[in-house]
């Protein structure tokens, strides 16, 4: 009875089931996990509690997983004869969206977590996961999905209630030990080159494989002399998205031509003459050119972290606000429209890593599933703290300056390379 | 302590008219007057032994009434009811809830969805209700009958069909000792056995054949069928007086002579029958 089986999460299909009564004396809960092993399933005692007295019974919790359904169903049908059975044995209840963009009453709100429903009698697995929204079934094709309250279309069934739904928290110490380091949140006194050494791996191993690794960034990456750190990650390679806001790309523009930042001198740190012009005319000058790419294809544009991206074909996407200048033409600024193209974008993306910005954090937080690694990096400690207090708990916080931090992660990233 | 009060049902409807065990099969009837025979020698045994007798009333169209051990199992003045796996026992149900009412035991239904057939496999030994599953009652509803009688229960999975009843593979004689066929449990259920009940007695499988665990226990008398000679030995060195009564036609349905009688004051081997009930 070991419980250092397999976690239930990497199993196709599972079940959670319940035995109870006088299961250790009898043999009945060995007996039950003998079977499921010997049937080529795994197990995971959830919750066990043994009675105290002769006469007190006991209970276990157990996920039970297979690699296939009909597996599963075999493995239940045996251990139902030991009394072992499903804890949940009912679909999830669907009501039809009488109206567009609103959820019917009671609708079931997502978390981020990996969740699955029950309909006929077996768990489909929740596609698209992403908190503060509903679940929908494709009648078609049978997939169920999270879909946001602005999507919901007249129609559309929707989950009602919690019966027939199901969690999977994510568990830190049951994942890979690749962000093992993810065990504790924001700190300013955590040894920081331990976390930037895994930080490079994961971006060299994303470089490597099918993740994607994103980029969310502030107009500090810019202010603080770091633009050039974060142009090499995206000529190597490491970074495959970016989202922003109008800030950082104007700056970014302002600095490859007028070689400022805000007006501040980004060299030599002095204010140049008519210096608070400059992000204006930066801007201008790429309305007049129609997109930051037709200004780098005419030789308007010829460096920065815009530059790269669009020579090095890195999908970006910056996201408006009220208070932008501007905006620089490729800026969305229909809220709702950015929402869809961030949350297309971010399917393939399972490392985060984001710098110096409050509100875009937030707002990429509330869209990533659970098993995305976050990192967020900031010198004010309440920004972490305001994207756990939102849910994404799966963020690690490394309270910084943002130069230091990409300067060393780069010295890493380096390192790797020279040692592969 | 009051005397033995058995519950049994005359033979007068007995016959094999179905089959839903290895033994029974319809072209092997049953003599009806031997059965009848068999039957009265058996009871007399039990009036010897000093046993009080209540009968259950034959039905027709019922001839597995006879069998009064899957009526129920009795837990001082309370009987919970069988629910019989077979469609073609069903109909007992009524008549034993019945019976056992006029005899003022309150009756209680058993847990829902499960199937329960009384104590052909629900037996105390000691403090613990020994439970049989897999064949015709749930390992689930002994559990929940555990609850309701805030007792432990050990369920034992029966894995040959031809002991599909507890009783026919297991019967405690006292608090701390029982015989048993080993062939009819996996080592699961050995081991809990051995390790809850002290002293164990082996039954060969030949004579567990001749359904030599299928005993009625009174006082330190124990009557089995006959073809039981070894384990007959066994029970005198341990102290018993064994007694062989031949029962051929009811093994012909499956049953012997435990299967004939349900003893309503409790099993001797129950420790409860020795303690005042509390509160």
């Amino acid at each position: 009875m070991s419980q250092n089986n397999p976690p239930a999460e990497d199993a196709m299909a599972v079940e959670e089931i319940e035995v109870r009564g006088h299961i250790i004396d009898s043999l009945i809960l060995p007996k039950v996990l003998d079977c499921i092993t010997m049937a080529g399933g795994t197990f995971r005692i959830k919750n066990i509690s043994i009675g105290q007295d002769r006469t007190d019974p006991s209970f276990a919790v157990i996920d039970v997983s297979a690699t296939t359904n009909t597996a599963l169903q075999q493995i239940l049908a045996q251990i139902a004869d030991h009394g072992a059975v499903p804890t949940a044995s009912h679909d999830c209840q669907l009501v039809v969206a009488d109206l567009d963009s609103a959820f019917p009453e009671g609708f079931y709100s997502t978390t981020n977590q990996r969740t699955e429903i029950r309909q006929n009698n077996q768990w489909l697995p929740v596609t698209n996961q992403e908190m503060d929204c509903g679940i929908t079934i494709n009648p078609q094709t049978s997939l169920a999905s999270c879909v946001p309250m602005s999507d919901v279309q007249k129609g559309m069934p929707i989950v009602v209630g919690h019966a027939g739904t199901r969690v999977f928290p994510h568990e830190r110490a049951q994942q890979d030990h690749t962000f093992g380091f993810m065990s504790s949140a924001v700190s300013t006194e955590k040894p920081k080159g331990v976390v930037i050494r895994q930080i490079a791996k994961q971006l060299f191993e994303n470089r490597q494989g099918e993740g994607k690794t994103l980029l969310v960034g502030g107009p500090a990456i810019v202010h603080t002399g770091s633009g050039n750190l974060v142009c090499e990650l995206l000529r190597d390679g490491y970074l495959h998205k970016l989202f922003a806001g109008n800030a950082l790309a104007t700056h970014d523009i302002e600095q490859s031509i007028f070689g400022t930042s805000l007006g501040v001198n980004v060299v030599e740190g002095n204010l140049a003459d008519a210096g608070h012009e400059h992000h204006l005319r930066a801007i201008n000058r790429i309305r007049r050119a129609g997109s930051i790419a037709a200004a780098v294809d005419r030789g308007i544009l010829k460096s920065g972290i815009m530059y790269e991206c669009v020579k090095n074909q890195v999908d970006f996407h910056l996201a408006g606000s009220i208070r932008d200048d501007g905006p620089l033409p490729d800026v969305v600024t229909d809220s709702l429209e950015s929402q869809r193209i961030m949350r297309s974008s971010i399917r393939d993306v399972s490392f985060c890593l984001m710098i110096a910005t409050t509100l875009h954090s937030i707002a990429v937080g509330n869209l990533l599933p659970a098993r995305v690694h976050v990192v967020c990096v900031d010198i004010n400690p309440s920004t972490v703290i305001k994207l756990s207090d939102r849910g994404s708990f799966q963020t690690v916080g490394l309270v910084t300056d943002v130069e230091p931090f990409l300067r060393s992660l780069l010295t890493e990233i380096r390192r790797l390379e020279e040692s592969k | 302590m009051s005397s033995p009060h058995i519950l049994m049902c005359p033979p007068d409807h007995y016959g094999i008219e179905y089959e839903i065990n290895p033994w029974m099969s319809t072209e092997r009837q049953a003599d009806h007057a031997l059965a009848v025979d068999q039957w009265n020698c058996l009871r007399q045994l039990l009036v010897d032994a000093g046993a009080q007798i209540s009968e259950v009333a034959p039905v027709a169209g019922l001839p597995d009434l006879v069998f009064t051990a899957n009526a129920a199992i009795v837990y001082r003045q309370q009987a919970i009811l069988a629910r019989f796996k077979h469609e073609q026992r069903q109909g007992e149900e009524a008549h034993f809830r019945n019976s056992l009412e006029n005899l003022g035991i309150e009756v209680t239904d058993p847990p829902d969805d499960f199937s329960f057939e009384g104590a052909g496999d629900a037996l105390f030994c000691g403090e613990t209700l020994f439970a049989g599953y897999r064949m015709r009652s749930d390992a689930g509803g002994h559990q929940e009958i555990g609850a309701l009688l805030d007792v432990r229960v050990l369920p034992l999975e029966l894995v040959d069909p031809y002991y599909y009843h507890l009783d026919t593979c297991f019967c405690p004689l006292a608090e701390d000792e029982a015989i048993y066929f080993p062939g009819a449990f996996d080592e699961y259920g050995c081991r809990v056995l051995s390790e809850n009940v002290k002293k164990l007695i082996p039954v060969e499988e030949n004579e567990a054949r001749s359904f030599a665990c299928n005993a009625v226990v009174v006082g330190r008398k124990v009557i089995t069928n006959t073809g039981c000679p070894r384990l007959h030995e066994q029970l005198q060195t341990a102290g018993y007086q064994p007694v062989a009564t031949a029962l051929s036609e009811f093994v012909k349905a499956g049953g012997s002579a435990k299967c004939l009688i349900l003893r309503l004051d409790g099993e001797e081997a129950a420790a409860w029958k020795r303690k005042p009930a509390i509160g």
